[in-house]
């Protein structure tokens, strides 16, 4: 500690160059910080508890395909299984969506007596859990929804389908919390299968089924049992966890993980290539210097941590002031992708993140002296004193 | 007078190590920014190029894309086919083809979990109007048969999808007999069979996706478009085939922001660093300064030789950054499309224009960062400069 204010002094130097490094290292690392946060929202972060133990069952080839109405009295027999809802992505248009893409947000149907039972985290009044059952033609929607777009108790929301080409007029009729600021809408699947029927179609389906299961340990167990039941019936299925089955559509962007991954390497060389250069100048010109240190007794040890120390130093104030603006910018990318990247809805410089960064910063700092810090404290003290440059 | 531009390129070549260190940094900057651009670029390619002038497509009203659009056959043969201005085969058939499109799910190269691809149900009038098309190995697929052809861009990334091999979906098993490849590059994405088997296996023959006819000429084109559109009785989108490919151009969006914002952010950071090193570069050399003031040269030469060394710096890493990237030139990779919920097949493309787009931007980094420290330079008085060091 007692060679804390000697490297404080020698960053401070050329005060000149240490703003220019740090201002560079902190715009490297905030991006650094966006990108890896992204990267453990995607694909390292946990579920949350209630999220943990729902599963999706849907057709193996597509999502596109539906699965037979049988099934769900078949899944719910399954050990393990606790309640099951037969779901139904709607899409459609709400308003002028198509010149507006921020109207954008899930529209569901769903079986209405199982809704609730399989969306435990799903916080609602009675009062209006009874309304939407009651009301064939009303819907819930969950609370950041409602707040993005203002919607509130008895309002029209009228979606023009497109999948099936048929319009809505929905009443909101409830309000729900959800776990992860979700934006969905959710109404009666019977309002299409009505719309099915009086069209001819007699083969009631559902999109997916999602399942409520008892503990998360018996994810992978009921998976396979209900993908075995169905192998060689009529429609094959897929299940996986509701955080998996996130992931696959993420896959359509393209392959995100690749990316992330390259982006974040690159970034990361640059950084390196920043902070080595700026210590190798720093360096080079305080030769002179440190022969007179090595004179007065400063051995190579202490030498080597100073110059290491000081990288480290300059590196961690540029890490603290990027990370610090990577808060911010996630708090941003979570307002615009969150709707669409269910992932990204709560999107943030998570601690574990944090403490990982602060810590590659410091790790790059003394990364990029090692080499120039290793020469100064081997040279011979004459070297060092004779040396012009 | 001007400083000769050897005398930068030497000083260049004298510190080698911070030379390339400062011009990797901005070598990488320029390599994320072509890599993003590859990526518009070759969507482009593929999308713009397809389709042919005089087609035209007509979907159910309200419909954006063949995999959500229905048009019964019917109405078909009643109200589209037997128009007046739609070109006719040399049988005098009518070039009209009712086509049925859906997804199935395939590992690919990228994505062993497995991926959307379209499938395409074709009449015979529906490969006349694909005359562009071409069999590249095996033979098309016959009428009647549980056959297929796959495009050129999915027998690259499909392992499965090759001619003489089998895929199962529908009711069963089908026939790889073929590979067909297209100039139109977007056709290459999907596989291809014969509508009635292929609707058959969907319990679809009632209806078709879409219909894609060919107008005799332009003027007919647009004659027959206004005159499907002034039929109350069918309620059809009518678009160009050109136009409905044109709008999938936008499905890497998403990707090329990211890259894009990356790129911007790593720009500034790599600006600091030119910065840092020109004046390091300026603080080294005093004497010289001041050497070259005494011969004669004047301010503004000075200024110019540090601002033309700081862009030749800049120069060097943007020819670094785009031979990083030249190897991404015609790899061929597949990416989700926003329209069709199926992949895309196409090829990174860096253009000429790419290259130089890069390398302006390499060269606006070393010009932004070498303007104050060439001022500084210029603004040395020539005792001091002497004098210093």
């Amino acid at each position: 500690m007692k060679y804390l204010s000697l490297l404080v002094k020698n960053a401070l130097r050329n005060k000149r160059r240490s703003i220019l490094t740090i201002t560079s290292l902190a715009l490297s690392l905030c991006l650094l910080g966006v990108l890896v946060a992204m990267y453990h929202a995607l694909y390292i972060n946990q579920a949350p508890p209630g999220q943990a133990l729902r599963i999706i069952t849907r057709h193996k080839v597509s999502i596109i395909f539906g699965l037979p109405i049988y099934y769900r009295d078949k899944i719910a027999q399954v050990p393990g299984v606790k309640a099951v809802v037969a779901t139904q992505w709607f899409q459609g248009l709400y308003k002028n969506e198509r010149q507006d893409r921020s109207l954008f947000f899930p529209r569901m149907a769903a079986d209405v007596d199982h809704l609730f039972e399989v969306f435990t985290t799903y916080k609602i009044a009675e009062d209006q859990k009874d309304a939407f059952r009651k009301d064939r033609l009303g819907c819930v929607v969950s609370d950041s929804l409602a707040k993005r777009l203002g919607f509130k108790l008895g309002d029209k929301i009228t979606i023009q389908g497109d999948i099936f080409p048929f319009t809505v007029d929905l009443v909101v009729r409830g309000i729900f919390e959800t776990e992860q600021n979700e934006e969905v809408l959710y109404f009666n699947n019977k309002v299409i299968e009505e719309w099915l029927k009086a069209r001819g179609s007699n083969r009631p389906f559902a999109g997916t089924y999602t399942i409520l299961v008892d503990s998360p340990d018996n994810v992978a167990r009921i998976s396979n049992a209900i993908d075995e039941m169905f192998a060689n019936s009529e429609v094959a299925t897929r299940t996986e966890s509701e955080q998996a089955f996130a992931l696959s559509f993420l896959a359509f962007i393209g392959n995100i993980k690749l990316i992330l991954l390259s982006i974040c390497a690159a970034v990361t060389f640059t950084i390196i290539l920043v902070a080595a250069n700026t210590m190798a100048m720093s360096i080079r010109e305080r030769t002179w210097e440190i022969g007179v240190m090595k004179t007065l007794g400063f051995t190579k040890e202490s030498i080597l941590g100073l110059v290491l120390g000081e990288s480290a130093m300059i590196s961690l104030i540029g890490g603290v002031i990027g990370l610090s603006i990577s808060g911010a910018l996630c708090i941003g990318i979570r307002k615009i992708a969150g709707p669409f990247i269910f992932q990204f809805q709560d999107l943030g410089m998570q601690p574990p993140v944090l403490a990982f960064l602060l810590l590659i910063s410091v790790a790059i700092g003394v990364f990029a002296a090692m080499i120039p810090a290793w020469n100064a404290s081997r040279m011979p003290i004459l070297n060092a004193l004779r040396f012009t440059d | 007078m001007a400083i000769p531009i050897a005398y930068n390129i030497r000083n260049l070549v004298v510190r080698r190590t911070t030379t390339l260190m400062t011009a990797l940094g901005i070598a990488l900057t320029v390599a994320v920014l072509a890599a993003a651009l590859a990526v518009g670029a070759g969507l482009a390619k593929a999308f713009t190029a397809s389709g042919h002038p005089n087609h035209l497509l007509l979907l159910r009203k309200g419909s954006t894309a063949e995999l959500i659009s229905s048009v019964p056959i019917p109405v078909f043969k009643e109200r589209i086919k037997l128009r007046a201005g739609i070109a006719k085969d040399e049988k005098g058939e009518p070039m009209a083809s009712p086509e049925t499109v859906l997804v199935i799910n395939l590992p690919s190269v990228d994505a062993p979990d497995g991926m959307n691809l379209n499938i395409r149900g074709l009449p015979p009038a529906g490969l006349k109007l694909r005359e562009d098309c071409m069999i590249t190995q095996g033979r098309w697929f016959q009428q009647g048969r549980r056959e297929l052809v796959v495009g050129s861009a999915v027998a690259k990334r499909y392992p499965d999808a090759q001619a003489g091999k089998q895929i199962t979906f529908g009711r069963g098993k089908w026939d790889i007999v073929g590979v067909f490849d297209s100039p139109q590059m977007a056709r290459n994405s999907e596989i291809w069979g014969d509508f009635d088997q292929i609707s058959g296996d969907f319990n679809r023959l009632e209806a078709a996706s879409s219909v894609l006819v060919r107008a005799q000429d332009e003027v007919a084109l647009d004659a027959l478009r206004n005159e499907l559109n002034a039929d109350p009785q069918l309620q059809v989108e009518i678009m160009t085939e050109k136009a409905y490919y044109a709008q999938q151009t936008d499905s890497g969006a998403p990707l090329e922001f990211l890259g894009i914002f990356v790129a911007v952010i790593m720009a500034v950071g790599s600006c600091f660093a030119a910065m840092n090193t020109m004046y390091a570069a300026v603080a080294r050399r005093n004497t010289e300064i001041g050497t070259l003031r005494i011969l004669g040269f004047s301010k503004s030469s000075i200024l110019l030789s540090f601002f033309v060394e700081s862009v030749l710096l800049a120069a060097l890493g943007g020819l670094i950054g785009i031979i990083l990237v030249l190897p991404l030139n015609g790899v061929a990779t597949g990416i989700g499309s926003n329209l069709t919920f199926a992949e895309i097949g196409f090829e990174l493309r860096i253009t000429p224009g790419i290259a130089a787009f890069g390398m302006g931007f390499a060269l606006f980094m070393g010009a932004i960062g070498g303007l104050l420290p060439a001022s500084s330079a210029a603004r040395k008085e020539i005792l001091t400069a002497l004098r210093d060091s």
